[in-house]
């Protein structure tokens, strides 16, 4: 028949399953075509090449020995970082007193791990990471109920990197969502210092800025004022994090659509509760991938002050390698300290992207 | 005089400029309390821009604005005031998409008028209900259809215990067969004598709901009639050639 016939109706269709996709072959998937056998073929030289270093990593290392001279036959000494370990991860801290930092680095494990899920987010939280770092700082500092003071130039290792990225980190944001409102104010005072600031900042290279907090800083402040190195150290990355943090929280803030502050207004929001509870939370959902990449900087920046002499992970890590007694280890030293790097930056990307699936799972169609 | 005698909303010799243009010219509009004005106007007529006027979204330079007796000026007490009066449902709904259907309607009471959460939740739940929409409280606005985000958008603005309701295209963004559930909406809101001023193209709503229709064209109120003098005998050429061109 053809033609329409004005009056039909559909016969109900049940929904089915879709056709089964045939399984490749692994040969076509490996050497189908010319990019896959080129793909193929170098990712094989790669790993063959790669076999030396296996060697030395591996079957030519040396896992455990009392004797330094066992370690002279090429290949690596992990026996030097089973040696060191306490010293790399603690620095010069007193060895005595080596369980405060032990207990400063669980409580910031344990804090991370309670502050992973968006719904705890709020005031609360904050107030307990306030109150947190106040214990840390007072556990590293000691000199109350029996524990010996250690002033800060003793401080080192991990506890010393951690401290510094989470601070700098922590301390920055505040200021970067000032700088970045700021940045947007339609009154010129505070647009043209955000923008003077961020611009500064970032015009410097971050080595640059330790310098002058840690040399120019002391000359500028009058006699007999003084602030701690590893205070200085902090103010430097605390800035540097701030300008970078900034421009990422504005890229966000542009995101926002000006319909939300009218809706805000005409709700009778005040201005600055509509910022924090309507526009800043979506600005931030935002950015989340170029937040995550300014916190990772920030972690292995935080290495840089070994330049000033403050004593972190990586500058324990080079001072132990200098011990006459070992074979200076430097390679091994370095790959260990990398490895504890890799596992921070990995941990803080896995977070990102499952923060990620999590806002946009939720929020968005 | 007594509060009830007073007009909700007093416009006059009201001007304005985006710029250089000229987009509002010597307006006059009095709607008395509980009265439904409907204004409409071929697009970049001014007729948003009007309404916007009304709780200081846009900033007008010449004339007067004063809602339920409070002048609209430079003072932020006034400002305040009077968006604690007026209530506005915008074309594209302008819901808080990282908040819930609940929160969206509960968090602007506590953060503009200080309410505990509890009686936040409370009223919220109460115009979900009355928009008829309660299933979807704990639902992120992009969860739900067009039509249902603008009966949110509704029970969001109701919660504040508006007494004028300001209507910005409200259906303009929505799919055909979604217009209908937000108008019905709109009537049984009008049928308990909220104050309601709307910006729409829906002249079926119009005729229905209206007691007076504003026809603005270019920046100026050409015509303000009841909706059947309006509709079946325009005097005005301009109404006429709109109402040709809308209602095919």
């Amino acid at each position: 028949m053809t033609g329409f016939d004005v009056a039909s109706t559909a016969v109900h269709i049940e929904p089915s399953a879709p056709p089964k996709q045939p399984r490749r072959p692994l040969l076509q998937l490996f050497f189908g075509d010319l990019v896959a056998s080129v793909l193929t073929v170098s990712t094989g030289l790669l790993l063959i090449l790669m076999i030396p270093a296996l060697n030395w990593a591996v079957l030519d290392a040396v896992w455990a020995t009392d004797n330094p001279s066992a370690c002279r036959d090429g290949g690596a000494c992990w026996a030097f970082i089973a040696a060191k370990f306490r010293f790399i991860i603690f620095g010069v801290y007193p060895p005595d007193e080596q369980w405060r930092a032990l207990l400063v680095m669980g409580l910031i494990l344990a804090m991370i791990l309670a502050s992973l899920s968006p719904k705890l987010w709020g005031q609360r939280l904050i107030a307990a990471w306030i109150a947190c770092v106040a214990v840390m700082l007072a556990l590293m500092w000691g000199g109350f109920l029996g524990m010996t003071p250690v002033p800060t130039s003793s401080w080192g290792g991990l506890p010393v990197t951690l401290l510094l990225a989470l601070l700098s980190l922590g301390l920055g944001f505040p200021f970067a969502v000032f700088l970045a409102l700021g940045r947007r104010s339609s009154l010129p005072i505070p647009r043209m210092l955000s923008l003077m600031t961020i611009e500064l900042v970032r015009g410097l290279p971050l080595v640059g800025l330790l310098f002058v907090a840690s040399i120019l800083l002391p000359l500028l402040l009058p006699a007999g004022w003084s602030i701690d190195k590893l205070g200085r150290t902090l103010a430097a990355l605390t800035v540097f994090a701030a300008a970078y943090l900034a421009e990422v929280i504005r890229g966000g803030l542009q995101g926002v659509p000006a319909g939300q502050i009218e809706a805000a207004k005409a709700l009778g929001i005040p201005g600055w509760k509509a910022v924090w509870h309507i526009v800043l939370p979506q600005a931030l959902q935002k950015v989340i991938p170029p937040l995550t990449n300014t916190a990772i900087v920030m972690v292995k920046n935080t290495s840089l002050v070994l330049i000033v002499g403050v004593f972190d992970m990586l500058s324990a890590a080079r001072v132990a390698a200098t011990d006459p007694v070992w074979g200076a280890p430097y390679v091994e030293s370095y790959v260990f300290v990398a490895l504890i790097y890799f596992l921070i930056c990995f941990g803080i990307s896995n977070y990102s992207r499952w923060l990620e699936i999590r806002v946009q799972s939720r929020s968005y169609r | 005089m007594t509060v009830n005698d007073l007009n909700a909303i007093e416009v006059a010799a009201l001007d304005k400029w985006y710029g250089a243009f000229h987009v509002l010219k010597n307006i006059d509009l009095t709607v008395a309390t509980g009265e439904r004005i409907v204004v409409c106007g071929p697009s970049g007529s001014g007729k948003s821009t009007l309404i916007r006027c009304m709780n200081r979204l846009e900033e007008h330079q010449r004339g007067s604005i004063s809602v339920n007796g409070i002048l609209l000026g430079d003072s932020v007490k006034n400002l305040d005031a009077i968006r604690r009066e007026v209530g506005m449902v915008f074309q594209h709904f302008n819901l808080f998409p990282h908040l819930t259907v609940k929160e969206n309607c509960a968090l602007p009471q506590i953060l503009a008028r200080g309410k505990r959460r509890r009686d936040a939740e409370e009223m919220a739940m109460h115009f979900l209900a009355k928009v008829r929409i309660p299933e979807q409280a704990d639902k992120y606005p992009g969860q739900l259809s067009g039509g249902q985000q603008q009966r949110v958008a509704i029970a969001r603005a109701l919660c504040m215990t508006p007494k004028v309701m300001l209507f910005d295209e409200p259906t303009s963004a929505l799919d055909p067969e979604m217009v209908k559930e937000v108008l019905d909406t709109m009537v049984t809101l009008a049928e308990e004598g909220m104050t309601m001023i709307v910006v729409t193209h829906e002249m079926g709503f119009a005729r229905k709901v209206a007691d007076r229709v504003v026809f603005m064209e270019a920046g100026e109120v050409i015509e303000v009639n009841e909706p059947n003098a309006f509709f079946d005998a325009p005097s005005h050429p301009s109404t006429r050639r709109f109402l040709a061109n809308i209602m095919h």
